[in-house]
């Protein structure tokens, strides 16, 4: 027996997969913006930051890089109402992004505030900066430009990572997948359509990371 | 009703451990076979080699695990099986895992200075030779560190595959839930689990990594 | 029929020529030095007598074997020819002894203790049988520069290529690897060297290959080169007016 592939639902369900793709870029906008944001204050904290927020900082950042973001966002979601803490399931996938990627770009912008030559802090000192306006205008944009491709790599995954807000039904692309695959008993294809979807998704999202780098980072020297 | 002691609720999820253990091994043991094989696919000097493994991990790691999963679950059904999730399951996870140890080795085979080829090439050795020889044993140690970190990202990816219905930690949260209707408990043991299973491994690995760093410093 | 022939060979990067048809012919046991600006060329004629790049044009052949571009080929001719090279390209995770053997043992398919005796032997030969046990990051310059003359002698080839072998090493290192080179000239080891060292040219080599713009620009024995320059391009690089 042979299988017959059928794509002639598309027709039909494609706002579906419309409106889950437009869920799954504003997830990862949400995303990227707040999350790279706490990434660059736990940098901050971490490198620079007064002692007792480092051990903080670090707890966070630890717990968060060794355990699932399906977990994390359950915790979210299910965990947190019994807090009195009652979330909708688009909040609670934002949330557990922002603090997910929050948590990888500490690590990899402290990476890059680490590989600042010793001689810009003390340049930044010797004009009588303090340590954090030496960070803010001396330190940090460099550092940044530094790790800016692992960083961009970092939010891709968690692009695709996202897909698994889908198991609190926020509406993204695999929702939508899951929703037609239900009704029309075509699963194969639907996720063969979502996938190559994502894949594009990807492709694009580095593309639009290298322009915003770029963009950011000005034809500065690359060190 | 019965009552459900936070022991019971631990002893549960302690028990599911061992699936996403095993998983997790079966995952990183044939994700490394295949990988292996991807990267002399990747370094070949044959373009149509290259160009395969190129887009397979392009493929793999440009589309979420999870679709990954489910095109292995309902692909595989296509043939007329009925898959077991632990078969769809363990395949998605070997190719996904391959892909990513393919790159990382890639990218410590490329580490190794040009001249290592031209000496060795110099001598007379094939290409195989070189490899097995020369560019292995100085590659083979600038790996371990991002391969073992690698691992925690394959333990991890574990939980997903309770979406499919494979019952290891993740699942058997979700079902102890259900049944104890402590949510907050649950998936915070849970995550504790996890984190005692993933953060020993991203410790050695940053440990490997400086151990590494000092010793090139020094020579 | 000469032991290496060179004839005729050209080879680019894209649209830049760097060897312009260059012909050359050299015998049994000569010494040549080949000199010439950076960018001149030199290193890549090397390289190319080596394999290590491939000729876009012409043809090279070492004691009567063919260089043609495939494996087989390959290591017919570099069983033939060894290099050393500029930054010494030890294996840094084998020791000294271990890098001399390592391609007696994997290319030749010597027995192993056989393969460490030729190594104890080269090792003695370029003054270093102490260091048999040493790795590389242990020994100074010189002393790997001398490792990787032993490591290509263990394969007993019938010329030598070297690659500026005493341009990254520190001043004071430089004479111990120019003695071994003279004394390998002195054996009648055939010699193709690239090299700054004009006074070790002048005294060592039986003819100098003065370089210039992917061409081979003056030729002839050292006495006459570097006392008569000709052309007002090897004039100007000897620093006579």
């Amino acid at each position: 027996m042979t299988y017959i592939f059928d794509f002639g639902w598309l027709a039909e369900y494609y706002p579906q997969i419309l409106k889950g793709v437009l869920t799954t870029l504003q997830l990862i906008a949400v995303g990227a913006v707040l999350g790279i944001s706490l990434g660059i204050f736990c940098a901050w904290a971490r490198a620079l930051g007064p002692s007792w927020l480092k051990p903080v900082v670090a707890t966070y950042v630890e717990l968060i890089r060794n355990t699932p973001f399906l977990i994390q966002l359950f915790f979210i979601f299910f965990g947190l109402p019994s807090l009195g803490l009652q979330l909708g399931e688009l909040t609670a996938a934002n949330i557990a992004m922002v603090v997910n990627l929050g948590a990888y770009s500490c690590e990899i912008i402290r990476a890059g505030i680490q590989a600042t030559p010793k001689g810009q802090f003390e340049a930044g000192a010797s004009l009588a900066m303090t340590p954090f306006e030496t960070f803010r205008h001396v330190v940090l944009v460099p550092s940044l430009q530094r790790i800016w491709p692992a960083l961009s790599s970092q939010v891709v995954i968690v692009m695709l990572g996202s897909s698994v807000v889908s198991q609190i039904a926020a509406e993204d692309l695999t929702f939508a997948a899951n929703f037609i695959q239900s009704r029309t008993f075509r699963a194969f294809e639907a996720y063969i359509v979502s996938t190559l979807i994502y894949l594009c998704l990807a492709i694009l999202l580095r593309q639009v990371l290298v322009v915003v780098g770029g963009f950011i980072f000005p034809r500065r020297a690359a060190r | 009703m019965i009552e459900f002691s936070t022991w019971d609720i631990l002893r549960n999820l302690l028990l599911a451990t061992r699936w996403t253990i095993l998983l997790s091994l079966v995952s990183f043991v044939g994700g490394g076979a295949v990988g292996l094989l991807l990267l002399f696919l990747r370094i070949s000097k044959r373009k149509a080699a290259r160009a395969f493994a190129k887009y397979y991990i392009e493929l793999f790691q440009g589309t979420p695990l999870l679709m990954q999963l489910f095109l292995a679950f309902f692909g595989l059904g296509l043939f007329g099986v009925d898959v077991p999730a632990w078969l769809a399951a363990g395949m998605a996870l070997v190719l996904w895992t391959a892909s990513f140890l393919a790159e990382i080795w890639r990218g410590c085979v490329e580490s190794i200075a040009r001249g290592q080829w031209e000496a060795s090439a110099s001598l007379g050795m094939g290409r195989l030779q070189q490899m097995r020889y020369v560019i292995l044993p100085q590659a083979l140690k600038i790996a371990v560190p991002p391969t073992v970190g690698f691992s925690v990202q394959v333990v991890k990816g574990t939980a997903l595959t309770s979406i499919i219905g494979f019952v290891e930690l993740s699942k058997a949260g979700t079902v102890v839930t259900n049944a104890t209707f402590q949510p907050f408990t649950v998936y915070g043991l849970v995550a504790l689990i996890y984190f005692a299973l993933c953060w020993p491994l991203s410790k050695s690995s940053q440990i490997l990594e400086r151990k590494l760093n000092v010793a090139h410093r020094n020579h | 029929m000469s032991l290496i022939e060179i004839t005729e060979i050209r080879k680019s990067y894209g649209t830049n020529e760097v060897l312009k048809g260059i012909n050359l012919d050299v015998e049994p046991g000569e010494v040549i030095a080949i000199i010439g600006k950076s960018g001149s060329g030199k290193s890549t004629l090397l390289r190319c007598i080596n394999g290590l790049e491939t000729i876009t044009q012409g043809s090279i052949s070492v004691a009567g074997a063919q260089l043609i571009d495939d494996e087989l080929h390959l290591k017919a001719l570099r069983l033939k020819v060894g290099m050393i090279f500029q930054q010494f390209n030890l294996f840094p995770h084998l020791t000294a002894g271990g890098n001399v053997m390592l391609s007696q043992t994997v290319v030749k398919k010597t027995a192993k203790a056989e393969a460490e005796a030729v190594a104890r032997k080269m090792l003695d030969r370029v003054g270093l049988g102490h260091k048999f046990d040493a790795y590389p990051d242990e020994l100074s310059g010189g002393q790997q520069q001398r490792v990787a003359i032993a490591r290509a002698l263990a394969m007993q080839p019938i010329a030598l290529l070297c690659d500026e072998i005493t341009s990254a090493l520190d001043p004071e290192l430089v004479a111990e690897v120019l003695a071994v080179v003279r004394e390998l000239a002195a054996e009648g080891m055939t010699l193709l060297m690239v090299t700054h060292e004009m006074r070790f040219a002048r005294d060592v080599c039986s003819r100098v290959v003065f370089m210039h713009q992917g061409r081979v620009h003056e030729i002839g024995p050292p006495e006459e080169v570097f006392a008569n320059p000709k052309t007002p391009e090897l004039q100007q690089f000897l620093g006579v007016h």
